[in-house]
């Protein structure tokens, strides 16, 4: 247990490093960040005076080690765009991410268990065939055409909730919604077909025999034992929707990282997109580790390497 | 033999679906009823079904430009259907290989593609997909090397547990026992063995990829207009969703359709090809 946190520790710097490096390059390498700096109608002196003093003529590997040293301190320089510290830029849009996500989490875990618990149990039912739909459905449909239709139904037909932007428990609705369908489709399935096999072991059949009522076989017994993989899957789906609520965030208008980050692509803001990658290199380690953790404690079978 | 052919029909709906797309997407340039690019300025935003100004009918509507959606859908799967094609036969093959390499002799080199792996699940696609355009520019050849390089993740994990696996064999260690070279054990052997997961695999990565490309040209990272494609159609339609939701909405249909008919066709050939798992 303990030898498997110190090797995660051990290797998270290595694992952040790696990223930061080959997004740096990767970045510096698609264009000139002084053109961004300056008007359009600058003059070619002014650009090169722009372009020493914010040190990038020198050499791209110096540059690259006074970024790296900087950034070990938290430091990746000032947003080229809103003139202030890209660190804090991105702090200023993780609360919105984080809301949405924590949300879409909830919901979706609120409705992938009793929904794949329930498919399984009564397999066959109508309740399997919808959750099957459901499933389905949610991993076939882009995620933006979803986010259309839901503004188109209950935004501009039904005038239930707002079109976008964020404010109150209302604005969080339709896209807590888009998110979640999307990210418990995979999850039913799981747990459904977690479940199935589960079912079939012989210590259920010992449970039934002695006299257990199905719904204790199903929910102690069963259940159980299929937290470990439902948990893996549902912390990697985490990872990816902190990350990857990019198209919703755009969709609906929620002021997020992933909606600032694209824009500071598209406007070569270097130092906030470095600043967002770090970050989420930060979450996605910690979410594997605590992951690991829960593993081990969940399911003892699960011996280190 | 009814029980079996119900069970069997989403998958059979999912492959005539793939099939009517990609026979779109061959014959498009016959089968448009209206030039795709062509606008139309008093044809603008005409409802499905609709007749315009010079007598034919917009079975589909028009867009706020008075392109013709119909035309535009049916030239844009072949933007999708030749993106998810090439990308997933590119991580297919990169991802394969470097499974089975990685998996039959580990050492250094499984180390190293296990650390990529990592740290490729590390970063959002979206974002990578978006420096990488910032870095090659945009267009249909570098969208099929974003998502075909982001791809092959997937295969080289289940290559390598399945080579991992199958080495151990009996019918593995009786060839190394009769002299059989490793090269010939990896692609006369283990490598058939692979086959079916691997082509299920594939069949599920093509709607991943239609997304994927979907997305980038909703993101205006994709191909770029005025060749038309369906996330980008999307996109242009997303202003008008209260004035004129069939510019969005029929487009957005035409992906899930897709994607929708290669994930059903690819558990229907699952049943077929790799029975043991669900």
């Amino acid at each position: 247990m303990s030898r498997i946190i110190l090797k995660r520790v051990l290797q998270a710097p290595v694992a952040i490093f790696a990223v930061l490096t080959i997004v740096f390059f990767v970045l510096n390498a698609s264009g000139d960040p002084t053109m961004v700096l300056v008007s359009p109608d600058a003059t070619p002196d002014l650009i090169e005076a722009m372009r020493t003093k914010m040190g990038f003529d020198r050499p791209l590997y110096e540059q690259f080690f006074l970024f790296m040293k900087s950034a070990l301190q938290g430091d990746f320089g000032i947003s080229f765009r809103e003139k202030q510290p890209a660190f804090q830029v991105v702090l200023g849009y993780f609360p919105a991410t984080l809301q949405l996500a924590a949300c879409a989490a909830l919901l979706s875990t609120v409705i992938s268990v009793p929904l794949g618990v329930f498919s399984a149990w009564y397999r066959g039912s109508w309740i399997d065939r919808f959750s099957t739909a459901y499933s389905v459905l949610g991993q076939s449909m882009p995620s933006f055409w979803i986010g259309i239709i839901f503004i188109l139904i209950f935004s501009v037909k039904l005038g239930l909730t707002p079109v976008g932007g964020r404010g109150g428990f209302s604005h969080l609705i339709l896209p807590s919604l888009v998110l979640a369908w999307h990210f418990s489709a995979v999850l039913v399935r799981l747990v459904r077909s977690s479940l199935l096999e589960v079912l079939n072991e012989n210590y259920i059949r010992t449970a039934r025999a002695k006299g257990a009522p199905e719904w204790k076989v199903v929910w102690k017994h069963a259940f159980r034992n299929i937290e470990a993989p439902t948990l893996t899957v549902w912390s990697l789906q985490l990872g990816a929707l902190l990350t990857g609520a990019v198209v919703t965030e755009i969709i609906f208008s929620w002021p997020g990282i992933g909606r600032a980050m694209i824009a500071a692509v598209l406007d070569r803001d270097y130092p906030v997109v470095l600043a967002a990658i770090f970050i989420f290199t930060i979450i996605y380690l910690v979410i594997n580790l605590v992951t690991d953790i829960l593993n081990r404690l969940l399911d003892p079978r699960i011996k280190d390497e | 033999m009814t029980h079996h052919f119900s069970k069997r029909l989403p998958g059979v709906v999912g492959l005539v679906l793939v099939v009517v797309i990609v026979l779109c997407a061959i014959f498009a340039d016959v089968l448009v009823p209206r030039n795709p690019t062509a606008q139309s300025l008093r044809d603008r935003m005409k409802p499905p079904a609709v007749e315009l100004s010079n007598g034919s009918t917009a079975w589909l509507g028009t867009d706020h430009l008075g392109r013709d959606i119909l035309s535009r859908i049916i030239k844009g799967a072949q933007v999708s259907v030749s993106v998810a094609a090439s990308a997933v036969l590119i991580s297919g093959m990169v991802g394969t290989l470097l499974g089975l390499i990685s998996g039959y002799y580990g050492g250094w080199f499984n180390t190293i593609v296990m650390r990529v792996i990592d740290i490729q699940l590390g970063i959002p696609i979206i974002l990578f997909g978006i420096a990488w355009i910032t870095l090659f520019g945009a267009g249909l050849f570098s969208v099929i090397l974003v998502i075909g390089v982001w791809g092959w993740v997937k295969y080289a994990r289940l290559v390598h547990v399945m080579v991992l696996s199958l080495k151990e064999r009996q019918f593995i260690q009786a060839s190394r026992a009769l002299g059989a070279t490793d090269l010939r054990i990896l692609f006369r052997h283990i490598a058939p063995n692979l086959l079916g997961p691997v082509i299920v695999l594939a069949t599920l990565q093509i709607g991943e990829a239609v997304l994927l490309e979907s997305t980038l040209s909703f993101l205006g990272v994709g191909i770029r207009p005025p060749t038309p494609t369906w996330g980008s159609m999307v996109a242009d339609g997303r202003g008008y969703v209260d004035t004129a939701w069939w510019i969005a909405v029929l487009p957005g249909a035409a992906i899930g359709l897709f994607v929708l008919g290669s994930n059903l066709f690819g558990e229907l050939l699952r049943d077929y090809l790799d029975p043991k798992t669900e």
